[in-house]
């Protein structure tokens, strides 16, 4: 039996990215507030500091940073038909756990997803013809538009101090930077990072080649920065610790960094660590609160009139699930909503092995630093010939030199023994990774649901994962790598080895973090859970916020839409919600 | 505290000679999970996986035996992390590892059906390197059925335990005198390198381990 606590005016599921971002809004609002979170409280100092931090098998290896996957996991299968099995260990994505998130671990790679890519089916549509998208395809549009959410994006860029070019002000194109941009209002809050010696060389090939190269926007500081919140982050000295960790020179960009000095002083805030949030309890169409296991499995009943869910996308989406609001999607009929258009990003790289006279020095990186190519993005090149739709960015974003997870070794290499040796030290320091970053077209088979057998710790059903990579998407991995390729042979290395992504989709190598979908946004209530406020269509007073509300997912990386989309979310509820709470479409 | 400390450090001597007692003086050396039988195993083995050539120093002398010794008698060993919940199938290879043991049940159990496999051979280690090198290509390749231990998810789990041995921070009892790094140029746990960013150049400078105490900076 629950212990029933006193009412609380909100209640965030995970204090994570989204959970701070709104949380401040909310409290400053008025509004007592309750944090949720199922992991530790931590924070730059004591818990990411040196010289601790840079230990590749704890952090990158082990995953101590990362959900615990002996507690709780998903279940996989790549179709249908399959049965689906728990992901002992999870290799292919990374879900954080504990105060931050995520957006602890995370590189910093900042982007603002394209309006071609909001809009994506009717603009596809109206340049291509109603018969290009694959018939398969469930690709739809958000509901909202780059300029609907460019106020929104400039909010967070300056929150997390972006370093970028601006490549469309207002919409005056500017040579060196992302000239394929929607307008922006102003310049990002800090300049490019230093550009290491292998996107130098990328420029050039990328140049000469005709496209239009500029740097990628990071939230690893290039300079002192003092942000909205009064928060001051440091330069980032390039220590090659980024991704999986967290950074202990407060040069990246996070909730602790930038928001949760401020929100954990306030006094309407509480945070509560170490507990597992199990259901979002409803009645009479209206959520009342939630139920909660803390650290010792006592269960609690937390009430609250606005529960905002941030979870982890596809957590988000089994606790929708769990709590039975929206109607379950059923792929055989294309009913429900709840788990359509789960999506995932088809990634590829090409190598380019240079001789001993080119030094990379791969461990002097940061997360997010690199220079990359937006000529292939969305729909900013002509897709009328190609065959599929969708694109993705091209570029030297090396992170990190590692050499446990990094390993670059021309294709016929040995796993093992002196071949594999003799490799490791002909190529490590003298090969630049080039990363290709692509969409994902959401179709009718990949979804997400509750798993049948596979329970949690504390007894729940797993979210069981369906996905296979479209046949789109692998002739688009194809096109896309090709490019990579051309560039790569321009680059003057001594062979240039290309592996564009196939089948099937394993979950047994490193990928990428960004599963989307599942709980997507939408202007129309039958094919979506959300409306373009985030809100959920049939509960009004549960907010639904993060990638889970990708209706497909784009070319760049997601967190700069996810914290635009909670700066949305936190300004409907503040300036209409509780002003008249209710449907907000 | 601080203020009692220092008062103490004051009255008597912080290093007493008579203090510690002479006798064995580090556990790296002493395996703690592996069996001797075991042990003999692990270090023909990864003996093979990296060899000790003309580049470098091999598995064995960076110390991986014991590394993957003490992995195994520890949280990881014991399935830290690891989802443990049956029922039990058998995947595909998208799935991942689908075996209930833990690592250390999986090597005690692969080791075993293995010895007892080469038995008429006098065990692994007593196999030529060459035909060694056959055997851990067939394990490799699940070509060898260990029976409750699987086909390749042994060795899967050796290799890249090897791996990390070899070339994880030496405060793990593997890559000694961080010889690995050197050999590759990898500087360890430095945490500047503000400066250099952008040159074509060599770092020159010797590496850095959590295991010496200290934070590196780059020059």
């Amino acid at each position: 039996m629950a212990t029933r606590l006193r009412e609380t005016d909100a209640v965030l599921l995970g204090v994570g990215l989204v959970g701070s971002i709104v949380g401040l809004e909310l409290v400053r609002a008025g509004l007592k507030i309750v944090g949720l979170e199922r992991g530790e409280p931590r924070h730059t100092v004591p818990d990411f500091q040196g010289p601790h931090m840079h230990d590749e098998l704890r952090y990158a290896v082990r995953k101590s940073l990362m959900m615990d996957t002996a507690k709780e996991t998903f279940t996989f299968r790549n179709y249908a038909g399959q049965t689906a099995l728990p992901l002992r260990r999870i290799e292919g994505f990374l879900p954080g756990t504990g105060l931050g998130g995520s957006a602890v671990h995370w590189n910093g790679q900042t982007w603002r997803f394209q309006d071609t890519d909001f809009r994506m089916r009717t603009l596809t549509e109206e340049r291509y013809g109603k018969g290009f998208l694959p018939e398969e395809a469930t690709v739809q549009d958000w509901g909202v538009t780059a300029a609907d959410l460019e106020p929104h994006f400039d909010r967070f860029e300056h929150l997390f101090g972006i370093c970028g070019k601006a490549g469309n002000l207002n919409g005056k194109k500017i040579a060196g930077g992302n000239v394929f941009e929607d307008p922006r209002s102003r310049e990002y809050p800090n300049p490019p990072m230093k550009e290491p010696y292998g996107c130098t060389l990328f420029r050039k090939a990328a140049s000469e080649l005709g496209f239009h190269p500029f740097p990628s926007p990071s939230a690893n500081m290039s300079r002192q920065y003092v942000n909205p919140e009064g928060l001051e982050l440091n330069t980032c000295t390039f220590c090659g610790y980024c991704e999986r960790f967290g950074c202990e020179h407060y040069a990246k960009a996070s909730p602790q960094t930038t928001i949760l000095p401020v929100l954990l002083k306030h006094e309407r805030f509480e945070l509560r660590t170490g507990c597992q949030v199990l259901r979002i309890n409803t009645k009479g169409g209206v959520a009342t609160g939630v139920t909660y296991a803390d650290a010792s499995g006592r269960e609690f009943e937390q009430p609250a009139r606005l529960v905002i869910v941030g979870l982890y996308a596809l957590n988000n989406v089994r606790m929708l699930l769990l709590s039975r609001i929206g109607t379950p999607y059923d792929p055989r009929t294309g009913r429900g909503v709840v788990g359509k258009n789960y999506a995932y990003q088809t990634t590829s790289n090409v190598d380019v092995f240079f001789d001993e006279s080119v030094h990379v020095n791969p461990f002097m990186r940061a997360g997010a630093n690199g220079v990359v190519i937006a000529d292939f993005v969305s729909d900013n090149f002509d897709h009328s010939k190609l065959g599929f739709a969708g694109g993705g960015y091209i570029g030297e974003v090396m992170s990190h030199g590692r050499p446990i997870e990094h390993q670059p070794a021309p294709p016929g290499t040995p796993k093992w023994g002196s071949g594999w040796k003799r490799a490791l030290v002909k190529h490590y320091n003298h090969t630049v990774a080039l990363n290709v970053h692509a969409s994902s077209l959401a179709v009718r088979a990949n979804h997400l649901d509750l798993d049948p057998t596979y329970r949690d710790a504390w007894g729940q059903p797993l979210l069981r994962i369906t996905f296979e990579f479209p046949e789109n998407d692998i002739r688009m991995s194809a096109y896309l790598t090709e490019q990579a390729r051309r560039i790569g042979e321009a680059m003057g290395g001594r062979q240039v080895a290309a592996s564009p992504r196939k089948r099937p989709y394993t979950t047994t190598r490193y990928q990428s973090t960004h599963n989307t979908g599942g709980a997507i946004m939408g202007a129309d209530r039958a094919t979506s859970v959300v409306n373009p406020w985030l809100q959920s269509w049939d509960v009004h007073n549960v907010f639904v916020i993060g990638a889970s509300a990708f209706p497909q997912n784009a070319s760049y990386n997601p967190t700069g839409p996810v914290g635009a989309l909670a700066f949305r979310a936190a300004e409907a509820i503040v300036g209409r919600y509780l002003k008249k709470p209710g449907p907000l479409a | 505290m601080q203020a009692a400390g220092a008062g103490l450090a004051v009255a008597i001597p912080l290093r007493r000679v008579d203090a510690q007692p002479p006798g064995p003086q580090a556990t790296q050396d002493r395996y703690e999970f592996f069996s001797a039988a075991e042990a003999a195993f692990i270090e023909a083995a990864v003996a093979r996986l990296i060899p000790a050539d003309e580049l470098g120093p091999g598995a064995v002398e960076a110390g991986v035996p014991f590394f993957i010794d003490r992995q195994l008698a520890g949280a990881y060993g014991a399935g830290a992390r690891l989802y443990r919940a049956g029922p039990w199938r058998q995947g595909t290879p998208s799935q991942g590892y689908q075996l209930p043991h833990t690592p250390a049940e999986l090597f005690r159990a692969a080791i075993r059906a293995i010895e007892e496999r080469l038995k008429e051979k006098s065990g692994f280690r007593n196999l030529s390197p060459h035909d060694q090198d056959g055997f851990l290509d067939a394990l490799q390749n699940g070509k060898v059925d260990l029976g409750a231990a699987g086909t390749s998810e042994f060795f899967d789990v050796l290799l890249a335990l090897t791996m990390e041995g070899y070339l994880s921070d030496p405060a793990y009892g593997g890559n000694r005198g961080m010889a690995a790094w050197r050999m590759i140029g990898f500087p360890g746990a430095y945490s500047n390198y503000y400066e250099l960013v952008g040159r074509n150049a060599a770092f020159e400078a010797a590496p850095s381990s959590l295991a010496e105490g200290k934070h590196g900076h780059g020059r």
